[in-house]
């Protein structure tokens, strides 16, 4: 099988674009796709300051070197959840990408530790909160993401979310009917208020295999183990059957979230900050947005403090 | 003594032994794997799933799901 572009011999088949690409090919496919993200959904320009958020995974690794090649000013967080062994193996991999591809580059990493700032690792923190593992990272991490954007001035934080978690997410939400949710499902999240970073999504183009294989063929060393909290998400589920969707019927996937997209544009970003503003407030402990009296993060952190205590007591 | 193919898998790391010359396309149908959700690595690189696998390839079937966070996510709930 040839390259559909220049005819040499092609490393990847893209049934969705009806089209295959050599290596050099694809890399421009890729990176053709975040220049259209960024600008249809005026993410961000050559001058912001971008935080992408960092996990030792494919998408956000590939993010990372994408946007230093387009020349973009991106720096990075990464969040160790004290997760063993998987994290002390992810954590690794974001040290030796920043230090052979993004400091040569002028970028920085920032480093989160969750069992040295919130006292306990991911697993004793959610179950002391009794709350889920995937919830509770997914609270801590946001939090922080949000807080490193802020202290650090940056214009923006990008995640590495792809087509297949947006798709997936997108189905968890319409199976559910959360309509409230389906509000903010956008690639682009505004400012809305004081304390509150915006939130950009670059690969939302882009599948999972598609990333996995830009990864491979740049020679991204990225984890390829699944984080072990994760097992059994319902996530992976929607991700599954959307595959199989995809695999009978090629941009299945596309045709999905996009579709969504082009049909709520209604809920422009204007709408999304107004709606914030009449709802959100400072956190009392924090300060940082919310719409109850404390955020969801002070809570988690009060509730497994008070577990602790209770159970030495 | 008869050559095969030795394919790495993940989830959980396992080697299979399977007899080529095979397209890998095939491979993954006879490992009951989704095109999709996968890739085929020959040695360390990337091919086709129309790429044909012979005997004494080393070949890593990865895949490429990740994630497990929940299903839902909203941009206000994220700091409430």
């Amino acid at each position: 099988m040839n390259c559909t572009k220049c005819r040499t011999k092609a490393v990847i088949k893209l049934p969705r674009h009806n089209a295959a690409f050599c290596k050099m090919c694809f890399n421009g496919f890729i990176h053709d796709q975040v220049v259209r993200a960024v600008k249809s959904q005026r993410m961000f320009g050559k001058e912001d300051r971008i935080l992408v958020a960092v996990s030792g995974g494919k998408d956000s690794l590939a993010l990372w070197d994408i946007l230093l090649k387009l020349g973009y000013k991106a720096d990075a967080l990464y969040v160790n959840l004290g997760i063993g062994a998987y994290s002390e193996q992810s954590q690794a991999k974001v040290h030796r990408f920043a230090e052979t591809v993004a400091a040569p580059l002028g970028a920085v990493l920032h480093l989160h530790t969750v069992a040295q700032e919130e006292g306990a690792g991911i697993k004793e923190l959610a179950m002391l909160a009794h709350r889920p593992a995937c919830s509770t990272c997914g609270t801590i991490k946001r939090y922080q993401f949000n807080r490193v954007a802020l202290e650090h001035r940056y214009d923006v934080m990008a995640t590495g979310h792809n087509l297949d978690d947006e798709a997936a997410r997108l189905l968890g939400n319409v199976l559910h009917w959360q309509e409230e949710y389906l509000d903010k499902q956008a690639p682009t999240l505004p400012a809305s208020v004081d304390g509150f970073a915006k939130k950009v999504k670059p690969l939302y183009r882009l599948t999972e295999r598609e990333l996995a294989a830009y990864a491979v063929l740049n020679k991204i060393d990225y984890i390829v183990e699944e984080c072990p909290m994760a097992k059994g998400a319902r996530t992976l589920l929607y991700k599954e059957v959307l595959n199989r969707l995809e695999t009978e019927s090629p941009g299945t996937k596309q045709t999905f979230y996009w579709g969504f997209l082009e049909k709520h544009q209604r809920q422009t970003s204007t709408a999304i900050a107004a709606g914030d503003q009449t709802t959100l407030r400072a956190c009392t402990v924090c300060q940082q947005p919310t719409t109850a009296e404390i955020c969801s993060y002070c809570r988690l952190i009060a509730r497994a403090k008070a577990s602790s205590l209770s159970e030495r007591a | 003594m008869i050559a095969l193919m030795f394919i790495q898998l993940s989830h959980p790391p396992r080697t299979v032994e399977v007899k080529g010359p095979k397209k890998a396309k095939d491979v993954l149908r006879d490992l009951n794997l989704v095109v999709e959700a996968h890739l085929v690595i020959r040695g360390d690189e990337l091919v086709t799933e129309d790429e044909l696998l012979s005997d004494d390839d080393q070949v890593e079937i990865r895949p490429v799901i990740s994630g497990g966070s929940a299903p839902v996510e909203a941009h206000v709930s994220s700091l409430t």
